[in-house]
């Protein structure tokens, strides 16, 4: 008995979403924006910016080192500024995020073994990418500086470092972005889907028609739960997908792991969702809330930026978000193969932030129904 | 006869793809008199007024409203006409005199004029004591009141109401009438648009829409006219009178018959019918006598008469042993609190298997909240609400498999499919396999689904979706059905059909508790309960609740009047 019913009712939930047009269209527009815009445009990397440089030496070095900058593949143009006065106005019309100037004796300095001096001069009303160029910057001019002391086969002062980044080697942003977003559309979807049903019931006046038949307290709510899990586990395997295939983001750890938390991140979502859902009395208070929701949840989660940056006080409430969770486990299992026990501690704090929503929603169900 | 104030010709609207709106409608409005825009819901009479407003403009045909065409000099007509649209917007937060203020911007009312101008609305809206009363805190009546005195700010040549009678108790419907009877003595035209039929009657005149076609246009009595002589009461019935009005419908000769109180009216064919014994039929005591036709016999003989009396959904039922002493729906001092405001005070009734009982009283009365204590959609402060000896709230799946409920909005799944919402429902009731299939089956047979099953029950015309809500609310045969205002708004063959296929099933043993705020409907109960302002004022069988307030100045009172007499004498009790 209990089961016809609560097929009935799961299914009637699908069709309910899918033979509405707007709901089809919550389903693949924002899924689709969101992966086009975050994984193409809101780059965190540096390219195509305009250097300016004053070299006021024209020696054989400073030569050396505009050409190299020249070279280096993230600038777009190099051009040279004719005075200190041309450089400020240029820097100051944002013609240029930054300016390498060569004093007059650079050349002669190196030459005579004495230590030479390069002024970076970076404009710092975009501060994050004027810090990376800066640091772009600086590896060149160090090269250089390593190869003169080779050349000079004096005894090596100065200690060479060489970079190696693990587990993304070339520093391919997308492969940060992309299984960030994986969990992040789960969130998306989970919670749209999940906060417009019972609000959409009430509003439509059908929520009555299902309290008074046999389905039971619990059965509504599991039929409410499965769906929207559903459509998440969906969207969540799409992105999967385009990871892997589209983006070529290597898969390094088990894709049977990565699902069995996912399950419970996506019940953790929902029970969110039908929290909020519980809580509203029309479609457009759910999407409210659902937002209110979400906005806080992605930027306290790390996506962007790293949990360790935030203020003491503001890191403890991270522990309530179900994303911060999620995110270790995606780009673990994506980029460096995260051993079981690792996927185990961040599937646990889900499951008790599942259990406490679902609980809390089932009963502001129950009390809303006196 | 006054001026005419508009004037109508072959005017079409049309939404889409659908069926018109409106279908080459034309006709005229006086000044001086209430023209009453009559049709159920979807017969187009929003779009006319909102047409006649100039807000809309119509896809063919012209309107010309005080001598000025709504194309080229909307702006014109909107300086000399008042309108109320059917959800006036009051600004529930703000009080009755803020309200008002807003308005009289709005209008570009002088300040100096303002305070006699606010005295005279007040005084004759009678919400003078209300002044600083929030208009959220407003009863559904006062709230129609206010919406009137705004749209009177700057005294229109022209006034559009826009169903100014729906959510209102009978006794402020009838205040409201006498209010906008009084301003055509001013010489204003009055456009009073309504779906109940015993307000058309009222009116000075009327254009009487259905499905976008004006079916008539003329006064009441030129209406009822055509079927003068051929409406007839059966009275003193022995014995239940369901299946004699069956009997009745299935002669070919018969246009139309309802159940009124413990009469059936007739309405009989222009060839005539049988030539019915009436003792025969029902009873030594009965009588058949010419009746008062009325404005619905006249329009179900406009639209072709109303269905036979046979219904295929109790033929298809079970039978279930009437049993008189034993009650399927019982309510036990019922009692709902919510804070301080009481909204059903101990309500006590018992319904016996096989009869139709009636909650009667206007929105906001307290009948949905003692509906819902009943069907276990709300829990009771104090009492207890009984269904076949369950306590819904606390029993399980198995008594709530005996209810079959409707509501008044025919809550379906409007982006499901005609299948898929039977499917649903039939899932959801634990039907399953090949039972499941033949209900299924018959109920599409039933009610002619067939060609419809693809369809979204969203895009089904109002008609069609009170079937399927029906069909719904059947098809796990359920032996007590909770209607919530089953048929406001419908016209009236659908409203025929519908009953036919409840008198049917009633026959067959199910028990119904139906709410209602419609006079007309109130007729078809056994018995009914009279609840205003959270009480049962009043208990009993149409004709024993109509008696009780028969007195000189009203021999033969309406189920209104009762309402209204029985109302006062409550009033004054507790005043005493």
């Amino acid at each position: 008995m209990w089961h016809t019913r609560l097929k009935a009712l799961i299914v009637k939930e699908l069709l309910a979403i899918l033979r509405d047009p707007r709901g089809r269209l919550i389903l693949i527009g924002p899924p689709v924006v969101q992966l086009l815009v975050f994984s193409y445009a809101a780059t965190l990397e540096v390219k195509n910016v305009d250097i300016l440089v004053l070299d006021r030496d024209a020696g054989k070095w400073s030569q050396e080192l505009v050409q190299r900058i020249d070279g280096a593949p993230t600038f777009r143009s190099i051009s040279s500024a004719e005075s200190l006065d041309a450089l400020r106005a240029r820097i100051d019309r944002q013609q240029a995020i930054a300016a390498v100037h060569i004093g007059p004796t650079f050349s002669r300095d190196i030459a005579a073994g004495r230590p030479a001096d390069v002024q970076i001069i970076l404009d710092g009303r975009r501060s994050n990418a004027a810090q990376i160029v800066a640091g772009y910057l600086n590896q060149i001019v160090n090269a250089l500086a390593a190869e003169l002391s080779a050349q000079r086969r004096a005894p090596a002062r100065s200690i060479a470092v060489v970079p190696r980044n693990w587990f993304n080697p070339n520093l391919i942003f997308q492969w940060f972005m992309v299984p960030n977003l994986v969990a992040a559309v789960a969130l998306l979807i989970g919670l749209v889907v999940t906060a417009l049903s019972i609000a959409r019931e009430r509003e439509l006046g059908t929520f009555d028609q299902l309290m008074v038949s046999p389905l039971r307290t619990h059965e509504i709510l599991i039929g409410k739960i499965i769906p929207p899990m559903l459509i998440g586990a969906f969207h969540l395997t799409v992105y999967i997908l385009a990871a892997v295939f589209v983006f070529g983001v290597p898969l390094r750890g088990s894709l049977l792991m990565l699902y069995g938390s996912g399950v419970f991140y996506l019940l953790s979502v929902v029970g969110v969702g039908l929290f909020i859902s519980a809580l509203s009395m029309t479609q457009q208070q759910a999407i409210l809330g659902a937002f209110l929701f979400m906005v806080p949840a992605m930027l306290l989660s790390g996506f962007a930026t790293p949990i360790e940056n935030m203020p003491g006080w503001l890191q403890p409430v991270t522990l309530a978000n179900p994303l911060r969770y999620f995110l270790a486990v995606v780009k673990g299992v994506f980029l460096k193969d995260l051993p079981f026990h690792e996927i185990a501690r961040n599937t646990v704090p889900l499951a008790v932030i599942a259990l406490v929503t679902l609980g809390a929603a089932a009963w502001l169900f129950r009390r809303r129904m006196e | 006869m006054g001026e005419e104030f508009v004037r109508m010709s072959q005017v079409t609207k049309r939404f889409g793809s659908a069926p018109p709106a409106l279908d080459a409608v034309s006709g005229s409005i006086q000044g001086g008199e209430i023209t009453g825009l009559v049709g159920p819901d979807g017969a187009g009479k929003t779009t006319l007024i909102r047409l006649m407003t100039g807000l809309m403009l119509p896809d063919g045909g012209t309107i010309e409203v005080l001598g000025f065409n709504t194309r080229t000099q909307a702006a014109r007509i909107q300086a000399s006409i008042g309108y109320m649209p059917q959800r006036f917007g009051l600004y529930e937060d703000l009080s009755v005199r803020e309200n008002l203020d807003l308005y009289a911007d709005l209008r570009g009312l002088p300040l100096s004029e303002r305070p006699a101008v606010f005295d005279e609305l007040l005084t004759f809206t009678d919400l003078k004591r209300f002044a600083g009363r929030l208009a959220g805190k407003l009863s559904g009546g006062m709230k129609q009141k206010l919406g009137l005195a705004c749209a009177l700010l700057r005294k229109p040549r022209l006034l559009l109401l826009d169903e100014p009678g729906v959510g209102v108790d009978p006794i402020s419907r009838r205040d409201l009438w006498t209010m906008v009877r009084d301003l055509t003595r001013e010489g204003i035209g009055v456009v009073w648009s309504t779906a109940y039929l015993d307000e058309a009657e009222a009116c000075d005149r009327i254009l009487l829409l259905n499905q976008g076609k004006l079916l008539f246009s003329g006064t009441p009595p030129q209406l009822t006219e055509r079927v003068e002589g051929r409406v007839f009461k059966l009275t003193g019935i022995e014995g239940r009178r369901r299946p004699i009005l069956r009997k009745v419908l299935d002669d070919p000769g018969v246009l139309d018959g309802v159940i009124q109180g413990e009469a059936i009216r007739l309405v009989l064919g222009a060839a005539g019918g049988r030539d019915w014994n009436a003792a025969e039929l029902a009873g030594p005591a009965a009588r058949i006598k010419p009746a008062e036709p009325r404005f619905e016999d006249a329009f179900v003989d406009m639209l072709g008469g109303g269905p036979g009396g046979r219904s295929k959904l109790a033929d298809a039922a079970a039978l279930r042993v009437p049993d008189e002493s034993h009650a399927v729906i019982e309510a036990k001092g019922l009692t709902k609190r919510f804070g301080d405001f009481v909204a059903a005070r101990d309500i006590t009734f018992a319904i016996p298997r096989g009869q139709i009982f009636g909650l009667l009283g206007p929105n906001g009365a307290g009948k949905s909240t003692t509906f819902k204590m009943l069907c276990g959609l709300l829990k009771p402060t104090e009492g207890e609400g009984r269904m076949a000896g369950f306590d819904l709230r606390r029993d399980t799946a198995a008594a709530r498999n005996r209810l079959g409920y409707m509501a008044q909005k025919f809550s379906l799944y409007g982006d499901l499919s005609v299948a898929q919402n039977l499917a649903f429902f039939a899932g959801v009731y634990g039907l399953s396999g090949p039972h499941r299939r033949e209900r299924i089956a018959l109920m599409t047979e039933i009610f002619e689904f067939g060609p419809l099953l693809g369809m979204s029950a969203r895009d089904l015309p109002l008609g069609l979706k009170q079937r399927l809500a029906l069909a719904c609310a059947v098809l796990h045969e359920p032996e007590a059905l909770f209607l919530d205002e089953p048929t406001s708004g419908v016209d009236p063959i659908t409203r025929r059909e519908f009953w036919t296929h409840i008198n049917g099933l009633v026959e067959k043993g199910v028990t119904v508790l139906v709410t209602t705020h419609f006079m007309d409907e109130a007729e078809y109960c056994d018995r009914i309960s009279l609840i205003y302002r959270g009480r049962s004022i009043a208990l009993g069988s149409p004709d024993e609740l109509k008696a009780s307030v028969a007195g000189p100045g009203t021999p033969d009172p309406t189920m209104e009047d009762a309402f209204i007499a029985l109302v006062k004498n409550s009033e004054a009790a507790e005043a005493a």
